[in-house]
């Protein structure tokens, strides 16, 4: 398999956007590129980025490999890029809404009506509440990744949406501090998109979903407490847009307007961005053991005094199986065509898709619509000829289970190894936040798979992460 | 501001301060070994140690009879005494982890920059190889926690919460040094007229005065020789002596005034009353009731004011 590299291109030669860079980076001795690594090391430590690993001792703590080789953009892929993520997004909250109120795309036949409604995200106490600006995915992660088509060209494909609460913005922005920090030289001569307006533009947001009834909104981050693996992310948002970090207990439902307590007696919440999953928020309407919510929350939301970010409910949204009817929607909703690829996703219950996956089975990964992690999954090239006709029947019995998608290749960077640079395969997870407007700061979180050979990006699994570099010209 | 992180930046603020004091005491002490004494003084003043911070119970279950090298490590780098100085110092990074948005960036480093130092330190081995050189580190570590603070945060409710915590810690950590030393000592005190080694009160006192950095201070305010009632007065009662119990305790009561709420109104009155008995009163007095009575007395009250803090702004 061949993979699209975002520096070097096919014959060798050094892509224009990267020119400079390169350029750069061949005259840096050795010894001080490792003296920065070592820097940033310290620097992770001291300021205390870090993120909890669970299952360890309390108090475990480490460090997500930060890699010095940026992720650059050229002005023009993320002009496209930028357009096809406001794009996605708008749609994705029209969809929301819809499927909370008329439900016109089930109607329309788009959507079949059992993906939403017989879904474990939909969430029925939903119904029927007007969200201000009808907004229900406020901060949204839409992960990216770009493969080789065709033509031999990089070209983006949407991998998953992240609508309930996508994390690893603080790394977006303390990973560019850091690469300022460390090489602020880099920076005069490149051009480089600054990002660190994004609590600014957050808080905003926020404030524009507030009920209408509060003039001065109180803004929130609501936080599972300090030995989540995100805490350091709640910490640092409450603390870049000046407001308070709450826990459930801080918080409390009378005559159905939430209040925290406060050194000075209650004090009005007006809009939580909450950083809690759906199921713990409530202990009245969900999981009624969960000691990290607030009883009564519904309640006052029911009544239109306080909003949450994102709203209750958006899983319906970004499961695996409502996303290859994205462009759909994208066309239902707005009437354009979609500006960004999905990945190519053939929905099994279609008699023809089915027809296709089952003669192409050994080039094809298959996944299970309500599968997570991997599991319930075929990964038609690492398979066994016996391994594919078995999971061909077990397609056949229930169709309307399966998707199917090309195995991607994923684009690689260089990244600095144990052997010095080398290619490692990479995402881009662009935070999408929604209010009055849809803005985007431009970028993103990298993640780069540090294992050779490895498509894993993910953190637990020993990725790690890059700055990202959008050029202005 | 929540009463969570109220709380927080309060114990905060106690526990580096109860850091700093710890390792003041231990100092004195590590330093006094230096001198010609014999073995029961030394004794002594290792259980006097203890004694201070309430420990004696929970080292005699650890360690049984009283050396002093396991005093020293207990006191340092014990992780089961919540006390010592590594456990103090963690539980002030562990409060500051739980409110880094109501801290500034350079407080919040400054912390966790000393949790994480302080680790290697110990693990290298200093408490016990160069245990003076690490008392130093954590009283510079902490005056350094101090002047970030007053230099970096907004004078809000987050920065008089922190204050009332740092001097609440003191006030306690000075009564129980002087209870201590006066108490434990007062025979050798009484005996020194009756020909006992002269020298041995000077270095006794001298050792007092220096573990609250209070030595150069006596000699500039008296000019005169070192006397037990003087020390007194000067931790007592001096409003401009930056670890006596009045300047502690009109610090409290400033910084109380600035958050003061509807239901603070009894825990004020309290912290005002005894900030200004402390300002107006003469030793004489406190002489005559007793020094360890009124000590006594003095812990009891500034116990109950914490617990009044507490009730009013930290659980609300």
């Amino acid at each position: 398999m061949r993979f699209y590299d975002e520096m070097t291109s096919a014959g060798g030669g050094v892509r224009p956007h990267y020119e400079q860079y390169a350029h750069w980076l061949a005259q840096q001795p050795p010894d001080t590129i490792s003296a920065k690594r070592e820097e940033a090391e310290l620097i992770f430590r001291r300021v205390g980025i870090t993120f909890a690993v669970y299952g360890d001792q309390a108090g475990t703590e480490r460090l997500i490999p930060f890699d010095l080789i940026p992720r650059i953009i050229p002005a023009a892929e993320w002009k496209h890029l930028e357009a096809g993520l406001k794009q996605r997004v708008t749609a994705l909250n029209r969809f929301i809404h819809d499927v909370y109120h008329e439900q016109e795309i089930l109607k329309a036949g788009i959507v079949p009506p059992e993906q939403v409604l017989g879904n474990a995200q939909f969430r029925p106490e939903m119904m029927g509440i007007d969200l201000p600006h009808h907004v229900y995915a406020q901060i949204a992660g839409i992960d990216i990744v770009r493969a080789e088509n065709a033509q031999g060209e990089g070209e983006y494909y949407v991998l998953e949406d992240n609508l309930r609460v996508p994390s690893g913005v603080s790394y977006m922005l303390e990973n560019r501090r850091m690469m300022m920090r460390l090489f602020p030289g880099l920076f005069a001569r490149h051009g480089v998109a600054p990002v660190a307006h994004y609590p600014d533009m957050l808080l905003e947001k926020l404030r524009a979903v507030a009920p209408p009834s509060a003039s001065e909104p109180t803004v929130v981050v609501l936080t599972p407490g300090m030995y989540n693996s995100a805490y350091f992310e709640h910490a640092f948002l409450a603390q870049q847009m000046g407001v308070e970090l709450v826990e459930g207990q801080d918080l409390f439902v009378k005559d159905d307007f939430v209040y925290m307590r406060t050194t000075q007696g209650p004090q009005r919440v007006d809009v939580i961005y909450r950083r809690i999953d759906d199921d713990f928020l409530d202990p009245q309407v969900f999981r009624a053991d969960s000691a990290i919510g607030c009883a009564g929350l519904m309640r006052a939301l029911r009544a239109g005094n306080v909003n949450l970010a994102n709203a209750i409910g958006t899983g319906v949204a970004d499961d695996k199986s409502i996303y290859p009817y994205v462009p759909r929607m994208i066309e239902f909703y707005l009437g354009e065509k979609p500006l960004l690829n999905n990945v190519p996703t053939r929905l099994c219950r279609e008699p023809d898709s089915l027809a296709y996956v089952l003669e192409h089975l050994p080039e094809l990964v298959v996944k299970e619509v309500h599968g997570a992690g991997g599991y319930g999954m075929l990964v038609g090239p690492a398979s066994t000829q016996a391994e594919i006709a078995a999971f061909a029947e077990k397609i056949k019995v229930h169709p309307e289970h399966y998707i199917a998608q090309p195995t991607l290749a994923l684009s690689t960077c260089p990244t600095y190894v144990e052997s010095g640079i080398a290619p490692r395969h990479i995402d881009l997870r662009p935070f999408v936040l929604s209010g009055k407007t849809v803005s985007i700061v431009p970028g993103g979180l990298t993640r780069v798979a540090l294992a050779e050979g490895s498509l894993v990006v993910n953190s637990s699994q020993g990725g790690g992460t890059k700055d990202t570099w959008v050029l202005e010209k | 501001m929540l009463s969570r992180t109220a709380d927080h930046l309060f114990w905060m603020a106690r526990y580096t301060e109860r850091a700093e004091n710890t390792a003041r005491m231990l100092d004195v002490h590590v330093q006094s070994a230096l001198l010609p004494q014999g073995a029961e003084a030394m004794h002594l003043g290792w259980r006097g140690l203890l004694g201070i911070s309430e420990l004696t119970a929970a080292y005699t279950e650890r360690h049984g009879e009283i050396e002093a090298d396991k005093v020293l490590d207990f006191m340092v780098c014990d992780t089961g005494n919540p006390s010592s100085i590594q456990s103090c110092l963690r539980a002030a990074r562990e409060n500051a982890r739980a409110v880094r948005g109501a801290i500034t960036t350079e407080v919040w480093e400054t912390v966790n920059q000393t949790w994480l130092e302080s680790q290697r330190l110990l693990a290298g081995g200093v408490g016990r190889l160069d245990p003076g050189a690490f008392f130093e580190w954590v009283k510079y570590r902490s005056h350094l926690s101090r002047g970030v603070t007053s230099g970096t945060m907004l004078q809000d409710e987050a920065f008089h919460f922190l204050r009332i915590g740092t001097f609440l810690e003191r006030a306690d950590n000075t009564a129980r040094l002087l209870d201590v030393k006066f108490h434990a000592l007062q025979s050798d005190f009484y005996g020194s007229t009756n020909g006992r080694v002269q020298e041995h009160d000077f270095y006794h006192w001298s050792g007092v005065l220096r573990s609250v950095s209070a030595f150069e201070v006596y000699r500039k305010v008296y000019r005169d020789v070192i006397t037990p009632e003087r020390v007194a007065e000067l931790l007592i009662l001096r409003p401009d002596m930056p670890r006596s119990l009045a300047a502690c305790m009109m610090a409290v009561n400033t910084h109380l005034q600035a958050v003061a709420n509807p239901q603070s109104r009894e825990t004020l009155r309290r912290a005002g009353l005894l900030s200004a008995q402390l300002q107006f009163g003469r030793l004489d007095d406190i002489m005559a009731t007793g020094l360890h009575a009124y000590l006594t007395h003095f812990l009891e009250r500034i116990n109950d004011l914490g617990a009044g803090i507490s009730q009013d702004f930290l659980a609300a």
